[in-house]
């Protein structure tokens, strides 16, 4: 179970490691529900590269697809990037707690 | 450097030369006297620093709980760059990267520390670009799925 959730985060923030990924997740986020094709014009990507990318997030739990007919409609789904935002919030305290008093300490014994 | 995964990047002015910043982030007896993410205590610290050599902190925080990360330093460059690997035993998470950057300043030291995921082989050669902001909109993907 445990093994099952690190799999995830590390899904997540593989998935999240493209910067054409991020690309389609910024879009999505301004504009939910672009079709398959909507997302691939302005990238100038072919559409199996277009699918692989779509595999990756769909994969990573990133985005949702929903047919209507023919199109293809892509949703973001933003639950993994809790996970991989609670990773980032929980060593920003660690380390600021941490800096803060590293930083007193030198600077008070700094003038000896 | 590529900057490629989500990171926490901390950046501090520090009124102390980088050989005195230098001293408190590898000597085991100053790291003693800062480590921890609350006011709890830190219990144990060793602090091999040479490229392959070990680190493993031992802190108790407020609440009771003891944790361990540990990890094997990889970049030493006296008063200029540490980073070590990180991994909390017992925890399941992905395996990351700490690094410490320390620039001389007019009066003393800018300390530029990241903690960054580390991305799979695949994953490292795939992508070259920055983060691109995208952490600036995560409150928003979050905020969407309230």
């Amino acid at each position: 179970m445990v093994k099952h959730q690190a799999s995830a985060i590390d899904r997540t923030f593989s998935a999240l490691a493209d910067p054409t990924r991020r690309h389609l997740l910024a879009r999505l986020s301004d504009e939910p529900g672009l079709s398959v094709s909507e997302l691939a014009r302005p990238l100038s990507l072919k559409l199996p590269g277009m699918m692989k990318h779509l595999d990756v997030l769909s994969d990573a739990g990133l985005i949702t697809r929903t047919k209507t007919g023919r199109t293809v409609s892509v949703h973001l789904s933003a639950e993994p990037m809790r996970e991989a935002m609670a990773w980032l919030e929980r060593y920003e305290r660690l380390w600021t707690v941490s800096l803060d008093r590293l930083v007193a300490l030198v600077e008070e014994e700094g003038g000896q | 450097m590529t900057r490629t995964l989500p990171s926490v990047t901390l950046v501090r002015r520090i009124k102390a030369s980088p050989a005195r910043v230098w001293a408190a982030i590898t000597q085991a007896d100053q790291m003693l006297r800062w480590w921890g993410p609350d006011a709890g205590p830190t219990l144990d610290v060793v602090a091999d620093v040479r490229p392959g050599g070990r680190f493993s902190v031992v802190f108790r925080l407020l609440d009771g709980s003891e944790h361990n990360p540990t990890g094997v330093y990889q970049q030493v460059d006296p008063e200029r760059a540490l980073s070590f690997t990180w991994d909390l035993p017992g925890v399941h998470e992905p395996q990351s990267l700490v690094t410490f950057r320390l620039a001389a300043v007019d009066g003393g030291t800018e300390l530029i520390l990241t903690h960054e995921h580390l991305p799979d082989e695949a994953a490292r050669r795939s992508h070259e670009n920055g983060w691109n902001g995208l952490l600036d909109k995560l409150p928003v993907f979050l905020g969407d799925a309230a």
